[in-house]
């Protein structure tokens, strides 16, 4: 976590008390200002509400704050003196799916809300699922509304008890259960009197202090986004190949090959307005320059010679979360999107899918709106491709619908 | 945003500006690589200039590949206007100004007497869109500026009348942006989605930006109105039974004068409004902005209908 920035996600069931628990992170982290807190008291008493609800500093739609439920993403900046966060607060409802799927994407930490009366259900699993099989480094299991069951360690138990089942099933090897009231803010920020029995952190001071793994060192992969190539007076030879490093890194003087295609050469030097560079390192957005004048595009991939390569394939087994309405089946067609590649693509073979209650794979010819299966996929071109446990970037990509342009699919290489 | 939200020794600061700014480029050459005919939207305000500084490093050495557009209300501070001017002259680019005067002028849209012109520009934006036929709109909007802003994809599809339907949008997933859309439709771009106005002053700080003076506090003739100090202009002049004094002001956003208030302020250097907003206990909008405060859900209203 270079930066001190950390990435989280919140998930759970319809009225889990979702929104009041990062209302209520954000209210006692001091993370409201003055007016926007005056505008969730004016708005709370309009609705004839006895306090003012937490929950409309979040719920940022009309049709939200009519029906209070959460409908979208909603992203939330917010500070302490340890750590600056990013958190994707998503909807609970199972036709919203989707969105969790869009928060779990790119997080470090899963925050999973059950209702300590209600326990583990079906949501909570497949919420578990999701984020399991994004690779969320870490899961906090949040069981809410302790105050409801009288604050009872037995009740605590048998949910973690639950909720652990679910996740060996998964392969999920750990996760954090903290015992929480949101609305009165037990264990939210401030450790709970109401819950001696309980030792550990609250969520706030376990979100300060947890450190999501580093990943594994991987080889370096540069995804090329745009050839630049100003034909100024100033640079009438200039051609760079602008890109974000996905990761590992890249230095000067490092051979690389560029693929698809499987020429090579060498980095002649790492631009930026600011000046050269020895190395990038994940995340930094450079401009390669190479010794050699060859054919390099937009979607083609640079990787340095003799770190593990990656796949370049026309056929994928991946696994899928399917985002929409309308079914997937065998021979179905899409434009698939891999880092800044896009190709056709057919769905060969629907393999199987999760059954949430269960949490097995169960056979399959179809798949429908939030769906989680394994499917064989047969490109027009060829992609390079890392299986997704191994690196999220190169192993990641998305189903477009060819007609529409919806994204339909989340998709994971094996 | 608390005072507290950033470490003050610097490293960890410069580390979250890095990624801030490694983010956004990653999304500015998305769009010119996935896009016909991008514009940018530039008011001269300091999220818009912070976006042209993106843009232009995210291509040097290569000129801004793309027009700018700034949707003028005609009701604008004569300094942001110049240097407006004084800088797409400086860079070089294509400036396009899509006129609320001129859509009032022909009747596009009608001024309700006493209402700012503020949501005005849709009209014009639209129409501007159009007929430049841009198919990706890149705006400076942070998602920390108000709740409905808070709910954007970073790619936003806008369909055939402009319209945004939050309850409908794209999933959007890791760093894979989905650019695809129909004819007639257009997908507005949010580079600095995770930027908050703190980074925006910091970032302005680090890389050494010049910005318009009314930024920084001076002194101006001001009423109370609304609960906003509003400054004495042409087109906002002094109403019956109030007291114009001079106070010493800046401005934390540059839109519209008629709707947008001052603060009191004493800070003369970027490094005093980084020091200033990190201890402010008042949102940017919530402290300046009169068009926000029309409803709970003005902000969402309005990009409904195709706002910015």
């Amino acid at each position: 976590m270079p930066g001190g920035l950390l990435r989280v996600v919140t998930a759970g069931s319809v009225d889990d008390g979702k929104s009041t628990l990062v209302g209520r992170l954000l209210h006692d982290a001091k993370a409201v200002l003055a007016d926007q807190m005056t505008a969730v008291e004016a708005a709370s008493e309009r609705r004839g509400y006895a306090g003012a609800d937490l929950a409309l500093l979040v719920d940022g739609l009309r049709a939200e704050r009519e029906q209070g439920i959460t409908i979208d993403v909603a992203y939330r900046y917010f500070a302490t003196a340890k750590r600056t966060f990013i958190l994707a607060d998503t909807p609970g409802h199972v036709q919203y799916t989707r969105n969790t799927v869009t928060g779990a994407s790119t997080a470090d930490v899963a925050v999973i809300l059950a209702d300590a009366r209600s326990g583990v259900v079906e949501q909570t699993k497949r919420h578990l699922a999701v984020v399991s099989l994004l690779r969320v480094s870490e899961i906090v299991l949040a069981v809410n509304k302790m105050d409801l069951v009288g604050y009872a360690e037995s009740r605590f138990d048998e949910i973690v008890a639950d909720f652990a089942a679910a996740a060996t099933s998964l392969g999920v090897d750990h996760f954090t259960p903290i015992p929480i009231a949101a609305l009165a803010g037990d264990n939210v920020v401030v450790r709970s009197e109401n819950m001696p029995w309980y030792s550990g952190e609250s969520l706030l001071e376990f979100l300060e202090t947890v450190e999501p793994s580093a990943g594994p060192d991987l080889p370096a992969r540069l995804p090329v986004q745009v050839v630049i190539r100003p034909r100024s007076s100033d640079y009438p030879d200039y051609r760079g190949y602008a890109g974000r490093v996905e990761a590992g890194v890249l230095r000067r003087g490092d051979k690389v090959q560029i693929l698809p295609s499987g020429r090579f050469s060498t980095v002649a030097g790492i631009d930026t307005p600011t000046g050269e560079l020895d190395s990038a390192r994940a995340g930094r957005s450079v401009t390669v320059r190479l010794t050699d004048d060859i054919d390099v595009a937009r979607g083609d991939q640079i990787v340095v010679d003799g770190e593990p390569a990656p796949l370049v394939t026309r056929e994928i087994e991946a696994t899928l979360c399917w985002l929409t309405d309308r079914p997937l089946r065998s021979a179905d067609r899409f434009q698939l999107r891999h880092t800044t590649r896009d190709v056709r693509a057919v769905v060969d073979a629907v393999e199987s899918k999760l059954d949430i209650a269960s949490v097995q794979p169960i056979a399959a010819a179809e798949m429908g709106l939030n769906d989680i299966g394994r499917v064989r996929i047969r490109l027009a071109e060829q992609i390079v491709v890392d299986p997704y446990v191994r690196n999220r970037s190169t192993g990641a990509f998305l189903l477009v619908d060819e007609s529409s342009g919806a994204t339909v699919a989340a998709g994971l290489v094996h | 945003m608390t005072a507290v939200l950033r470490s003050p020794s610097g490293s960890l600061e410069r580390a979250w500006l890095t990624d801030l700014e490694d983010e956004a480029i990653h999304i500015i050459r998305e769009v010119f690589g996935q896009f016909e005919n991008p514009v940018l939207l530039f008011s001269g305000g300091k999220d818009s200039i912070v976006m042209a500084h993106l843009a232009m490093k995210a291509f040097w050495p290569t000129r801004l590949p793309f027009p700018l557009m700034h949707v003028d209300t005609g009701h604008n501070f004569a300094e942001v206007i110049a240097y407006r001017d004084r800088k797409v002259t400086e860079w070089g680019a294509k400036l396009i100004v899509a006129s609320v005067q001129d859509a009032i002028d022909s009747g596009r849209v009608t001024e309700t007497a006493g209402q700012t012109r503020n949501p005005l520009q849709t009209v014009p934006l639209l129409d501007a869109i159009t007929s430049n036929g841009f198919d990706a709109v890149l705006g400076g909007a942070r998602r920390d500026e108000e709740k409905a802003r808070a709910k954007e994809r970073v790619f936003s599809v806008r369909d055939d009348f402009g319209q945004w339907d939050p309850r409908n949008q794209r999933p959007e997933l890791w760093d894979l942006y989905n650019g695809r859309h129909r004819r007639g439709e257009h997908v507005r771009i949010f580079p600095l989605s995770n930027w908050t106005e703190l980074d925006i002053w910091a970032y302005i700080e680090h890389e050494g930006i010049e910005v318009p003076d009314i930024y920084f506090a001076h002194e101006r003739e001001v009423v109370d109105r609304d609960g906003m100090l509003l400054a004495v202009t042409e087109f906002t002049p002094v109403r019956e039974g109030e007291t114009p004094r001079v106070e010493s002001v800046r401005y934390r956003t540059v839109g519209d004068a008629t709707c947008t208030g001052a603060v009191a302020s004493t800070a003369g250097t970027v490094a005093d409004i980084v020091v200033e907003t990190a201890a402010s206990t008042i949102s940017e909008r919530g402290a300046t902005r009169a068009d926000d405060r029309a409803s709970e859900a003005a902000m969402e209203d309005r990009k409904r209908q195709g706002y910015f």
